[in-house]
């Protein structure tokens, strides 16, 4: 792990609840797709409460990302290959 | 006349810290790695840097702690089928803690044990909606009413 922080992403929520950003990604998404913990996303094995819900919007990824510390993050990162990767996982 | 002995497999178990925050989580890992120890269960520690330096600096001679673990380089190695334990204890006082113990439970075979404490113990209790066994109480500074839990559920004899 740990290459989540070199990616160009962005912060959309930050020290939340893994429901919140369940919810966010619900709400605000055009497409989700639900995986389990430990599932890798952009090479990292994703910490949560199953089902982990993943947002796709076009090239767009938001997924959630948790630190012991700093509770849960909801990032976005813009990378087709891993959208197209993700969408096929539906 | 062979004599056969047959030796009981020796069991491991996980111990997954939190954010150090809350001060009873140092005392109650170590604790419990001692009594882990005294029924011949091999603990190993996994937490962020600093989780795991507040043991190193409070055990300095590794009387009780023995390996541990970047917490990222645990959930790889699990995910792997590279390693797994018989027990896994994951210590929780936030959000974060739930989802990791949630993950623990998706991905590792080890019976699962949670941790609870913090001034809002018994919120994450009632947040827990998969299947493990809570011990917790409310212990910020004070160990000892989540000792006192700990002893009455003895997961070491289990």
């Amino acid at each position: 792990m740990g290459c989540i922080e070199s990616l160009p992403y962005e912060v959309i929520l930050r020290g939340s609840s893994f429901r919140e950003c369940r919810d966010y990604i619900k709400k605000e998404c055009r497409e989700s797709v639900n995986v389990q913990p430990g599932f890798k996303v952009f090479d990292t094995h994703i910490i949560g409460v199953p089902p982990i819900t993943i947002g796709l919007d076009g090239d767009v990824v938001i997924f959630p990302f948790t630190k012991p510390c700093h509770g849960t993050f909801l990032l976005r990162v813009e990378d087709k290959e891993e959208a197209d990767r993700l969408r096929k996982k539906r | 006349m062979d004599l056969a002995f047959e030796e009981k497999p020796q069991r491991s178990a996980l111990l997954v810290l939190g954010c150090p925050q809350v001060p009873v989580q140092t005392s109650i890992a170590l604790y419990l790695i001692h009594r882990l120890r005294q029924e011949g269960i091999i603990p190993v520690v996994a937490g962020n840097r600093s989780a795991v330096t507040l043991l190193v600096v409070a055990d300095p001679k590794r009387h009780y702690l023995g390996e541990a673990l970047n917490l990222d380089h645990a959930i790889d190695q699990i995910m792997e089928k590279k390693r797994d334990f018989d027990l896994c204890f994951v210590f929780i006082h936030n959000d974060a803690g739930v989802s990791y113990a949630a993950t623990m439970g998706a991905i590792s075979k080890a019976r699962l044990y949670t941790i609870i404490y913090g001034e809002h113990y018994d919120q994450i209790v009632a947040s827990i909606n998969f299947p493990c066994i809570n011990i917790a109480a409310k212990a910020v500074h004070n160990p000892m009413p989540l000792k006192k839990m700990l002893d009455e559920v003895a997961p070491w004899a289990a």
